[in-house]
Order: structure tokens, then C-alpha cells, then sequence
């Protein structure tokens, strides 16, 4: 098999594997306050990390890039306005400027 | 059955509100096919991986890996690394599906971020209709978006020059204001977000943003299962 073949089915393996133990484990009742209470806040914690991995973090050392202001701009814009795609225009577009310079 | 009644509704209502979020994600996507293209993966093969992983940063994360020089072993243990989120997601997710275990996986499948996000509600339970509608036209969205980067990348130049690089952290900033709604929700973004940047330094990627869902810890303070019981009560 080619490296792409593994490469493709291997990340649908794993990415579906990882997908199905929750609900296969843990479905269909109800779990307790104290359960539901953290899931609820699950999804602010995880964000969170993605944007500053992906936004303060260049491998494994800390940095800032154009990227970062152009992130930083979107955000004000989502912040303010609610949109989505202004956000993410707005991100695009002031890193491309300040790549320009 | 009520479901039944509104679920076509609900499909739909998560559909509508993907929209903004497929328009970026179609935008990501692009960029997702040029640089496969560049690290060497075929038109097709990049296409067939949007298809069937259909999971952003784990496809980055792995064809990173394979850019660089690294093993497919390596760029399929860094595909779970960056997907381990969706653990939490689906533990999270897990009392809302309905059926047996096979049929709770299969609709586990369409957990991606921004339509996991929408279907949350106040509560801690999900409404899985908004997922899959939501889940369906970010999928539409990312499968073409692939595509056009895949076959027509060369036409678009440095990417990087575009800054389609901040398009994918920008999305999630979206998300994450409109997560953020309650003082209790931005306390356990930030503790989640100062957990990974704590941790970038030492684990391989992805294990930063998995070790962040510990910030939802917060959920156990006192007040917090007060308030939980009460949205349970109020629910019915």
C-alpha cells in the first residue's frame, strides 16, 4: 500500500475511534449534576486552548507572529459585531497586510 | 413523538447556523489542500482525506508531519493527539444520542468543533439535530473548499502571503465569544488556555489542548451544581 493509503485511513481509524467511545461508552441516560455541570464548561476550556496553541505557539516554543495581530483583530470584530466571516476576514486580511509590509 | 415533529426544524435551525461557520471552514479548507499538495500528497489523496477525516486540525497536524519529513506513524499519532478533544466531546455528547452502542457511535461521528459548540445547550445536554445539520454543511463546505485548494492551489500563490493562516484560530476565537456567555464559562477558558500554553514547551501537540479540559473543573465549585440542578429542573 502506499504511504498516502495508510496516511488517509489510518487518521479516519484513529479520528473515528476517537469519535465513537463517548457515545458507546456513556449513552443514553442521564448522568449526574455534577457531570453535566463540567461537561457545560468543556467547551470554553477547549477553545480557549486551541486558539493560543495555535495563535502564541509556534512547535513547542512560545511566539507571536502576524498571524497572532491578525487573530487578535478577527477576534474584535466577532466581539463587536457577532459575525463569523467578518471575524475570519478580518483575521486573513490584516495578516496578509502586515506580511505585505 | 414531540422529536420526530421538529426535528426536520431542528436540522434545518443547524444548518442555518452553520452556515458562517462552513463559509470559514471552506476558507481553511482551501488552505488544507495547498499545503497537502505541497507536502506532497496527490489531488486526490488530499480530497479523499477531507472526505473521510473531516477533522481540520488533526489533517494539518499529520500532513505538518509529513512536510517535515516524519513518519506516517508519527503523523497518524499526531492525528489523535489532535483529535483526543473530541474524547471529552463525545463523553459530553454521549447521554443526549439516543439507540444502541453502534448507532450512538455512528451519530458520534459528526461531532466536529463549531456544530458540537451550537448543539450544547445551557444544561449540559445536546440537541444532536442542530449537530447534524450544522455537522452536514460544514461537511459540504470542507469536502469542496479541499477540493479548490487541492486542484487550484497553484493559481492562489504563498498562502501564507494571504494569511489563511489566521482563518483557523480566528474561527475558534468566534467561537469561543459565544461560548463565553457566563463569568463562570470565561473562568474555565481561561484556566483551559493557560493550561495549554503551560504545557506547549514539554507534550507533543495536541496533548496541550486535551489536558486544557481539565479548566472545566471549575463546573464542581458549589454554585455551579446549584445552578445545574436548577437548568435541570427548569427543563423539566
Amino acid at each position: 500500500m502506499s504511504t498516502a493509503v495508510i496516511l488517509i485511513g489510518g487518521c479516519a481509524l484513529v479520528t473515528a475511534a476517537i469519535k465513537a467511545a463517548g457515545p458507546i461508552l456513556l449513552g443514553g441516560r442521564e448522568l449526574p449534576t455534577h457531570f453535566t455541570s463540567v461537561v457545560s464548561l468543556l467547551a470554553p476550556a477547549l477553545l480557549a486552548a486551541l486558539v493560543v496553541t495555535q495563535t502564541l505557539a509556534d512547535g513547542k516554543e512560545l511566539a507571536v507572529g502576524d498571524h497572532t495581530a491578525g487573530v487578535v483583530a478577527g477576534g474584535l470584530v466577532a466581539w463587536r459585531t457577532g459575525s463569523i466571516i467578518g471575524c475570519v476576514v478580518v483575521a486573513a486580511a490584516v495578516t496578509a497586510g502586515l506580511r505585505a509590509l | 413523538m414531540a422529536e420526530t415533529a421538529t426535528a426536520r426544524d431542528r436540522f434545518w435551525e443547524g444548518f442555518r447556523l452553520g452556515v458562517p461557520f462552513a463559509i470559514a471552514g471552506f476558507l481553511v479548507a482551501v488552505s488544507f489542500g495547498v499545503v497537502a499538495r505541497e507536502a506532497g500528497l496527490s489531488a486526490l489523496a488530499a480530497i479523499v482525506m477531507s472526505a473521510v477525516v473531516y477533522a481540520g486540525s488533526a489533517q494539518f497536524a499529520a500532513i505538518a508531519i509529513i512536510a517535515a519529513g516524519g513518519g506516517v506513524g508519527a503523523a497518524v499519532g499526531a492525528a489523535a493527539l489532535m483529535n483526543s478533544r473530541f474524547l471529552p466531546m463525545g463523553v459530553a455528547l454521549a447521554p443526549s444520542l439516543p439507540g444502541r452502542a453502534l448507532w450512538r457511535a455512528a451519530q458520534g461521528q459528526t461531532v466536529v468543533d463549531a456544530s458540537w459548540a451550537l448543539a450544547a445547550r445551557e444544561d449540559g445536554t445536546f440537541d444532536r439535530w442542530v449537530l447534524f445539520g450544522s455537522s452536514s454543511i460544514q461537511y459540504l463546505t470542507w469536502s469542496s473548499g479541499t477540493i479548490l485548494g487541492a486542484l487550484g492551489g497553484g493559481a492562489l500563490g504563498d498562502t501564507d502571503k494571504l494569511g489563511l493562516d489566521a482563518i483557523y484560530p480566528a474561527f475558534f476565537v468566534a467561537l469561543l465569544i459565544a461560548e463565553a456567555r457566563s463569568r463562570r464559562a470565561r473562568g474555565a477558558a481561561a484556566l483551559g488556555a493557560l493550561i495549554a500554553l503551560a504545557l506547549v514547551p514539554f507534550a507533543p501537540a495536541g496533548v496541550p489542548v486535551l489536558v486544557a479540559s481539565l479548566g472545566a473543573l471549575l463546573g464542581l465549585t458549589n454554585r455551579a451544581q446549584a445552578e445545574a440542578r436548577e437548568a435541570r429542573e427548569a427543563r423539566g
